[in-house]
Parts: C-alpha cells; sequence; structure tokens
C-alpha cells in the first residue's frame, strides 16, 4: 500500500516546505513537503526529475558506437551504462555465450565499479551522517570533518575508491569513459603487470573492507532502536541471481519476492522483463513508478539494491562475504534486514564480495587469453540487464536492418526504487517532523533516507554555479518566506 | 615546475563541453611541465592527484562568471553534498588538506562561461568564443608559472637593456 501522505486533502490550505538538494542543469532532486498551521506533516514528496532525453540520444546512432556513448549519460557509474549496453548488444549480434576471456572481464570491471562506487558512498557521503549523528553540527558534518575526526577512516575510503578505479583503468583500457566491452565481447584483455601491481593491493583492499563492514554494522548495534525503526517501511524486492542462488551482481534471472518474503517469480529470464515489471506514470513527477504486474500499481511497487541483493540470494559465493551476510540475516531476529538504514551495512558486505572477487578474478589466466569476441545470427533486439551499485539496471534496444538503434528503454536503479524512497521520506517525515519547528538538523534526516538509496539524479553535468543546496519555506499564497542555502 | 589542469565537464552536453574541451586543446600545445586530466566531475581520490603538484588549475563551465571566462584562486574549504555525485574544487582541496594533513597545492579555477547544457547539443556560439579567448589567457598564464622568476627578471632586464 502506498502511504496516505503522497496525497494531501486540501492542499491549498496547507504550508510547503521545499528541500531542492541539487539544481542541476536538467536532473534534479526536491523534496516537498505540506505542513498545516500546527506543523504537522500532511504530503510528502520525493521528486526526481528523470531525464528522459538519453534515450532519443541514443537512437539513430550505429549499434557499436552505443556502449561507449553511453557512458555519456551518467558521469557517476559509466561503467554499469557500457556493461548493460554491451550485454543488450551481445544479443543483437548473436553472443550467446561469451569467450571466457570476455566475461571475466567484464566481470572484474563491473567488480572494480562496485567498489569505488561503494567506497565513495559509504565513506564520501553518508559516513558524516552516521559517525557524528543525523542532526549534528553541520559545519562537520562533511567528509573534512570525517577526515579530522577519523583519519583511518577518510584515508581508507580515498584508497579503496582509488583501488577500484586502477580497477577499472586496466579493464576498460582508460581511467574515464572505456572502450574495453564491445557487442560480442571485449576488444583487449589484462596486461600481465598490470594485474601484477593490482594483486598488490588486493589484500589489504579485502581487510579494508572487512573492516568497514564491522564499522557499519557497530553503528547499527550502537543506535539499534533508532536505525531499526528510522524510514522503515514493508517493500517487495527484485534483484538478479544466479542459478544456483548465489548473488551475482553482473547476470543471472530475475527473483521477486514479496514484503513477506514470499517467492513472486524467480530465476526468470530477462529478455521479456516487461511481461513482469509495468512503469506507472504520475501526475505529480516526472519520473515514473516501476510495479509487478501481478500485483498492480497500488500494490506491486519494490525496492533494488544492495538490501535486496544481500537479503534476497541464498548465499555469496566468497567465504568472508558471505560469513558476513549470515551475521548481517541473523542480528537481532532478523529484524535489520527490513531497515532502510541497512542499506550501509548490505552495501559494505557487497564491497567485501566486490573485493574477493577482484582477487578471484586476478588469479585466473583466462584474463590473459587472447580469444576475445564471438558473433552469431543477427537479433533485432537486445536487453542487457545488470545489477549496478544502486540496483537492477535494464538496457533494451532495437536495431534496425542498418545497424541503427530506432528504439531505446533504459529503466535505471534510481526509477526502481520511486516509490520505496518515497516511502522512506514520509516514514521520516512522520517520525521525525510532524508537529515540530524546522531546523537543518531536522531536514537532514530527510535527506539521510534518500542518501541510504543514492539516487541517481543524472548528473553528467554540472557546470559551476548550478549545485546550491535551497531549503525553501513557502506559505499557503505561494509566498516565499524564508531561505536557505549552501553549496554542494 | 609540475602543473596540473583537470578539465571537467560531459563533452555530449553542449557548453558543459568547455572543460574537456580546453584540455583538448592545450593538449594541441603540447606545454612542458603540464599534466592533463579530464573527468565528468571531481570525485574524493582526485587528491591524491594533487600531491606532488605545484600549481592545480580546474577548469569548468560556469553559468554564471563574467564573460568570456574567470580566473580566481581557490581556496580550500569543508562542505558535503547530497549524493556522492560530485566535490566542488574548494572542498576536493578541503579533503587533500585533511588527507595528507598539509596545505593543499596553489590552486586556481578557470571558470569560462557557458549558456546551453542539453544532453547531444553542441557547443553554442558564444561559447566557442569564450573557449578560445580562455584557451589563449591559460596557455599564456601556465607558461608564466611555470617560468622562474629569475629567468622572467633576466629577461626583463634584458629587454630594458636592448631599448
Amino acid at each position: 500500500m502506498i502511504s496516505h501522505l503522497e496525497t494531501a486533502e486540501h492542499p491549498e490550505k496547507l504550508r510547503r516546505v521545499a528541500i531542492e538538494p541539487i539544481s542541476r542543469v536538467e536532473g534534479h532532486g526536491k523534496v516537498t513537503l505540506l505542513l498545516d498551521e500546527d506543523d504537522h506533516v500532511r504530503q510528502a514528496r520525493l521528486h526526481i526529475v528523470e531525464f528522459r532525453g538519453f534515450e532519443k540520444f541514443i537512437q539513430g546512432r550505429p549499434y557499436w558506437e552505443v556502449p561507449v556513448m553511453v557512458q555519456r549519460l551518467c558521469g557517476i557509474c559509466p561503467v554499469s551504462h557500457h556493461l548493460a549496453a554491451a550485454k543488450a548488444l551481445d544479443q543483437v549480434v548473436g553472443a550467446t555465450h561469451l569467450t571466457p576471456t570476455a566475461e571475466k572481464l567484464r566481470r572484474l570491471m563491473h567488480y572494480g565499479q562496485i567498489l569505488q562506487s561503494h567506497a565513495l558512498h559509504f565513506f564520501h557521503l553518508s559516513s558524516p551522517d552516521l559517525l557524528f549523528g543525523f542532526g549534528s553540527d553541520v559545519a562537520r558534518r562533511n567528509i573534512v570533518g570525517v577526515a579530522a575526526a577519523y583519519p583511518e577512516i577518510a584515508r581508507q575510503g580515498i584508497l579503496l575508491r582509488k583501488f577500484g578505479q586502477e580497477v577499472i583503468r586496466v579493464t576498460a583500457g582508460k581511467r574515464v569513459h572505456g572502450t574495453s566491452a564491445v557487442p560480442g565481447g571485449v576488444n583487449k584483455n589484462l596486461d600481465k603487470d598490470e594485474r601484477d601491481i593490482l594483486l598488490k593491493d588486493v589484500y589489504q583492499m579485502i581487510g579494508w573492507s572487512r573492516d568497514a563492514v564491522h564499522l557499519a554494522r557497530r553503528l547499527f548495534e550502537q543506535n539499534l532502536e533508532e536505525y531499526n525503526a528510522f524510514g522503515r517501511f514493508a517493500a517487495h524486492n527484485l534483484s538478479l541471481v544466479r542459478a544456483d542462488g548465489a548473488m551475482d551482481l553482473y547476470h543471472g534471472g530475475l527473483r521477486a519476492r514479496d514484503k513477506d518474503g514470499k517467492t513472486l517469480f524467480d530465476h526468470v529470464e530477462y529478455s521479456h522483463y516487461w511481461d513482469y515489471i509495468f512503469e506507472d506514470v504520475k501526475a505529480w513527477s516526472y519520473m515514473k513508478f516501476p510495479f509487478f504486474r501481478s500485483l498492480g500499481p497500488e500494490d506491486g511497487w519494490y525496492r533494488v539494491g544492495p538490501l535486496t541483493r544481500v537479503t534476497q540470494c541464498d548465499f555469496i559465493d566468497t567465504p568472508l562475504a558471505d560469513h558476513e551476510r549470515r551475521d548481517f540475516i541473523a542480528f537481532d531476529n532478523g529484524r535489520a534486514t527490513g531497515a532502510t538504514l541497512a542499506y550501509h551495512w548490505a552495501r559494505m558486505i557487497e564491497m567485501l564480495h566486490a573485493a574477493e572477487m577482484i582477487k578471484e578474478l586476478l588469479h585466473d589466466d583466462d584474463l590473459l587469453g587472447s580469444d576475445l569476441l564471438v558473433q552469431g545470427e543477427r537479433q533485432e533486439r537486445g536487453v542487457g540487464m545488470i545489477e549496478a551499485p544502486r540496483g537492477t539496471l535494464i538496457h533494451h534496444y532495437r536495431v534496425d536492418e542498418n545497424d541503427l538503434v530506432v528504439r531505446a528503454n533504459l529503466i535505471v536503479s534510481t526509477t526502481h526504487n520511486n516509490q520505496a524512497m518515497n516511502e522512506a521520506i514520509r516514514r521520516v517525515a512522520e517520525q521525525y517532523l510532524d508537529g515540530r519547528q524546522l531546523t537543518e538538523g531536522l531536514l537532514n534526516h530527510i535527506e539521510v533516507a534518500v542518501r541510504a538509496f543514492d539516487p541517481c539524479l543524472s548528473c553528467a553535468t554540472h557546470a559551476l554555479g548550478k549545485m546550491p543546496l535551497e531549503l525553501e519555506l513557502v506559505d499557503a499564497e505561494g509566498t516565499r518566506i524564508d531561505a536557505l542555502s549552501r553549496a554542494a | 615546475m609540475n602543473i596540473l589542469v583537470i578539465g571537467i565537464g560531459n563533452p555530449s552536453r553542449g557548453d558543459d563541453a568547455l572543460g574537456p574541451l580546453l584540455i583538448d586543446r592545450l593538449a594541441e600545445r603540447d606545454i612542458p611541465g603540464v599534466e592533463l586530466l579530464t573527468d565528468f566531475q571531481l570525485q574524493v581520490e582526485y587528491v591524491l592527484d594533487l600531491h606532488g603538484r605545484d600549481a592545480v588549475i580546474f577548469a569548468d563551465a560556469s553559468v554564471n562568471c563574467v564573460e568570456p571566462y574567470a580566473f580566481s584562486a581557490a581556496c580550500a574549504s569543508e562542505g558535503s553534498g547530497f549524493t556522492t555525485h560530485s566535490m566542488s574544487p574548494e572542498a576536493l582541496l578541503g579533503a587533500y588538506r585533511a588527507h595528507f594533513e598539509c596545505a593543499p597545492p596553489t590552486a586556481y579555477i578557470m571558470a569560462i562561461r557557458g549558456y546551453r547544457f542539453e544532453l547531444g547539443e553542441e557547443l553554442s556560439t558564444p561559447a566557442a568564443r569564450n573557449i578560445d579567448a580562455a584557451v589563449a589567457f591559460l596557455a599564456t598564464t601556465i607558461r608564466t608559472l611555470i617560468t622562474p622568476s629569475s629567468e622572467i627578471n633576466g629577461r626583463e632586464k634584458s629587454a630594458s637593456t636592448n631599448s
């Protein structure tokens, strides 16, 4: 069920507070709260102005250009788009099975991306809230504050991120916007010298990743009641899993479970995802709201991402991460598995898994092989799906007889999580803001809920002067009566 | 002298290409002592790229600087964002200070005025004029930064003697 706070009765009589965290050229997030005269929250909505223009941007291009050009859609997870597009176009060139070298090189690149993205999220974005407190002094609640108070944590965060970037560089061919994944495979293998450099550091990365899981757990334990309740809501879940039920972030079948853990569908081959997932439209949001067809738009929305993946898989096939997964599932009789703030803990378990996978792959001589490409019977259509750092990512293309893309549909993880993020902020609004005088610290609680998901905001552009954080207070007549702003 | 110039922006979004374009244009000039990098946005690991530099220049499109460009010193500051999606040059310098426990290198911001930022757009005509002016200015400025002051003094002395 969708929260009663989605739409208020008589909104014209309510006071409006807008939290406009990032105003970009296009693609930005905004939270609006409608309050009554006694400061009770009557409506809460997260608007993410999803930019749909990228599908048009792709149409009319030769299909072989697509894996490279889609990286320009997003500056934060270009590797995920690169690989999802390549997977979709594998089908177009009839490559049903890649060579071992090609598949393993792509996997290595993907786990590098997971590691660097999760490290950035936890250490840089979320640790200030988690270490200092959601309503703590805003002057200190940032990465510089963390570096001053917890220098070793900050240092490890930077070096983990850098290591992930190096994995991407050696597998993708370039530090930024690599070119190695092509329809049917890859266009390079792994250089032995570069592999050996990574091997020297990977054990340290595994150790730090494990420490990060323990830090996330400790923070949860120390604030158990608050973390369990914060922005908590029941949701269905969707993720890819391997054929044997293991976590697999690169490839698998679709698994969906309802909010009680009952399986809705399992090991579904994703090339006909539209038989299972549909996208709803709401008048107040530019971003679509996906739902399970079998349950309908009101009840069928779901969440994706680290928390879903860690709780939905049957096991993780790297030992340290699986040990941590089992501890997480068993912790506090399983209550943490439904907590919005447990996204951080689950994210660190995935980071550990990524570090272990990188180690395993670096020891695999298939990566040095020279058999890179396969082709088969040309197809008109291809669907690529991958578990990107923030959740399930779908690329879907139709290519004409002239090799030009004539249709593209992309469903990014932030779209999958649209309703879930709205539910989280409504719970937080009820829990922390209702009936109280709003302050920066209280409003930050809303941002903490959104940060747990780390939505992608079509952020591939960010010219100077376009990234203020604005809190705007507007009365019932729409008159601006107060505002705060800070640079991002 | 060891100078790093980082061009920030997305080449496929109209005038957001100004940062990367400036890097391409500087690369054509092949100025010794200068390393060039480009990315969509700054992230925290760039503190490692800053280490050991004599000076760093961040080049980016700006929607509100004066035309055709603005060149200014950048100072370290604290600050956090709403997502992981970018850092300002000032925040990066602040992170550098915290990470290395010392002052960051001397840093400048080369802001180039842009106007249109839609996906798939070409560089706008006024932005194309601005980048020409910015490249000419920055190439001269970098050479000034690289050239030892004793050499400049020597040249000035020689010039005044000749005149």
